[in-house]
């Protein structure tokens, strides 16, 4: 019995995962379904890129204040507080920026994205686009996943340089650290390779949010609920499955580049 | 409305058609088919599965048996299915507009998904259609900002701005007022006149299908009981089509006489 739940419920995994696999390489095999792909890919950069521009700087400037603030305390105990650019500045390009910058991203954009497609699946769009033999998948996910790939590395550039300002300004302003050995510090620590990984760390983020997340909007209907639940069961599905899957490929990303 | 062409040849031929949701059979063995340029209607209680048919022939339900052929061709191939939906055009119960488009956005969409021709010539059309709906003024407007009767006008427009030669209408007089709903019905009914395009359509109003109808499908119990003129619906006195089409209108004569004041003898 047991042994018959435990096999059930793999299999329901594969074949979640199967769809999932089919439906990300249907979204961007299907990119150009529909037409005016040009204005689906600026309407796809607004949502995911524009809209999250204010997130993205307020969180950003808070994590480079309390590294700022942490870096000052820690490295001051050990006579080294001359090392706070390095600190901060490797610590947000290779680990924080991508990540905190890429949960941002799917807690504002993954979620509006999975409402919107659960929302035309509920009310048969979906149904409807498909019956104008247009690839759903490609017209609706394939212009935002692929905006992903360019948007959240953007995001992510722009986190890391205001989180590296927000520790120097409480690093350097706040607290008695100097601001030459800070900027010194900043641009000797990071490297070509280090900006390298932080970006395929984004665009790879960028690809699973997207994906997840219209993935379940998409398949709201098989939420095992239906109408505004099955709506909210598959936003709540697409952040919580984003937010592994880039804890998740964040792990593998670092132990294959490092 | 179009003289019943019993004799053209089907443009659809529905075979032991059969669909299950659990342990329920909602289709149990339909069959039957459509003469190229008839009016179908396909009526039947509430849940005997009229919508579920129409989208088991469309292939948005798979189907657990049987098979629907087009043109003589079966719609288990995608070439098929796919030349079938560039000839045809589904107007959902719920209109399934697209909300984040505006109204000339929603008529657009299907001339682009085909293809063919140019953009300013998808514009001429789309904005012919919406001046013959009499949704011009609003094209620029989103389809929330719509009363239910525009909303359908639109469903309408959407569908037939591709000159499809063959319509699906799931219920589209669903939920109008008497009023739009006359509208509603004796547009679709002047289009099908003009443009001769065969049409199927669910309703549960046995007058709307007499009116419209060249040929009348009754489900009952998943399977389909009657398929002939509506004349011969009409004058048919098979006891459970009989209670069916009269308790109908006694149903209709009771609401009729309960909304004029008298008082209702339910």
């Amino acid at each position: 019995m047991f042994a018959e739940r435990v096999g059930h419920l793999a299999l329901q995994q594969l074949d979640a995962a199967g769809r999932w696999a089919l439906f990300g390489t249907r979204a961007i095999r299907h990119v150009g379904a529909g037409g005016a792909l040009g204005a689906r890919l600026a309407r796809a950069i607004f949502e995911l890129g524009v809209r999250c521009v204010p997130v993205i700087v307020i969180v950003s400037a808070f994590a480079g204040l309390v590294l700022g603030l942490q870096g000052h305390y820690v490295l001051s105990r050990f006579g080294a507080s001359g090392m706070l650019g390095t600190l901060v500045s490797l610590s947000l390009c290779r680990e924080l920026g991508p990540v905190l910058a890429a949960l941002m991203i799917a807690g504002q954009a993954g979620t509006a994205l999975a409402a919107e497609l659960g929302i035309q699946r509920s009310t048969e769009q979906i149904d409807a686009i498909e019956l104008l033999d247009i690839c759903p998948e490609g017209f609706l996910a394939g212009a935002r996943m692929l905006s992903s790939l360019f948007v959240f590395p953007a995001l992510t550039s722009l986190f890391v340089i205001v989180g590296i300002a927000g520790g120097w300004l409480s690093g350097c302003v706040l607290m008695p650290q100097d601001p030459d050995a800070y900027w010194a510090a900043v641009h000797s620590a990071i490297k070509s390779r280090d900006v390298f990984e932080c970006l395929v760390k984004a665009g790879v983020f960028g690809l699973l949010t997207t994906a997840l997340c219209a993935y379940q909007g998409f398949y709201a209907h098989r939420s095992g609920e239906v109408g505004a639940r099955a709506v909210g069961v598959a936003t709540v599905r697409g952040i919580v499955l984003s937010s592994i899957a880039i804890l998740g490929a964040d792990y593998l990303i670092t132990a294959l580049l490092l | 409305m179009t003289p019943p062409p019993t004799d053209n040849p089907p443009i659809l031929e529905v075979r032991h058609l059969r669909k299950s949701f659990a342990d329920r059979a909602v289709l149990a063995d339909v069959d039957f088919d459509v003469p190229t340029g008839a009016v179908v209607s396909i009526l039947g209680r509430s849940g005997t599965g009229k919508s579920v048919l129409l989208k088991c022939i469309i292939g948005l339900l798979e189907t657990d048996g049987g098979h629907v052929l087009y043109k003589g061709e079966s719609l288990q191939s995608p070439e098929v299915r796919s030349r079938l939906r560039q000839s045809s055009s589904y107007v959902f119960q719920q209109n399934a507009l697209f909300d984040s488009a505006t109204v000339f956005e929603n008529v657009l969409l299907p001339l682009r998904a085909r293809g063919k021709g140019t953009r300013e010539e998808w514009e001429v059309r789309v904005r012919k259609v919406l001046a013959r709906l009499e949704l011009e003024e609003s094209s620029e407007r989103y389809p929330a900002e719509l009363s239910g009767g525009m909303q359908k006008r639109l469903a309408v427009a959407r569908a037939l701005v591709t000159e499809p030669e063959l319509v699906f209408f799931d219920e589209p007089t669903a939920g109008l007022d008497p009023l739009r709903r006359n509208a509603v019905f004796s547009m679709v009914c002047e289009l099908q006149r003009e443009r001769g395009f065969t049409a199927i359509l669910v309703t549960h109003d046995v007058q709307e299908a007499l009116v419209v109808s060249s040929r009348i499908l009754w489900l009952d119990a998943g399977r389909v009981r009657f398929n002939g003129e509506a004349a011969s619906f009409e004058a048919s006195q098979e006891p459970e089509l009989r209670e069916f089409r009269d308790n109908i209108e006694a149903l209709r004569a009771t609401l009729k006489k309960s909304r004029s004041g008298s008082s209702p003898s339910l």
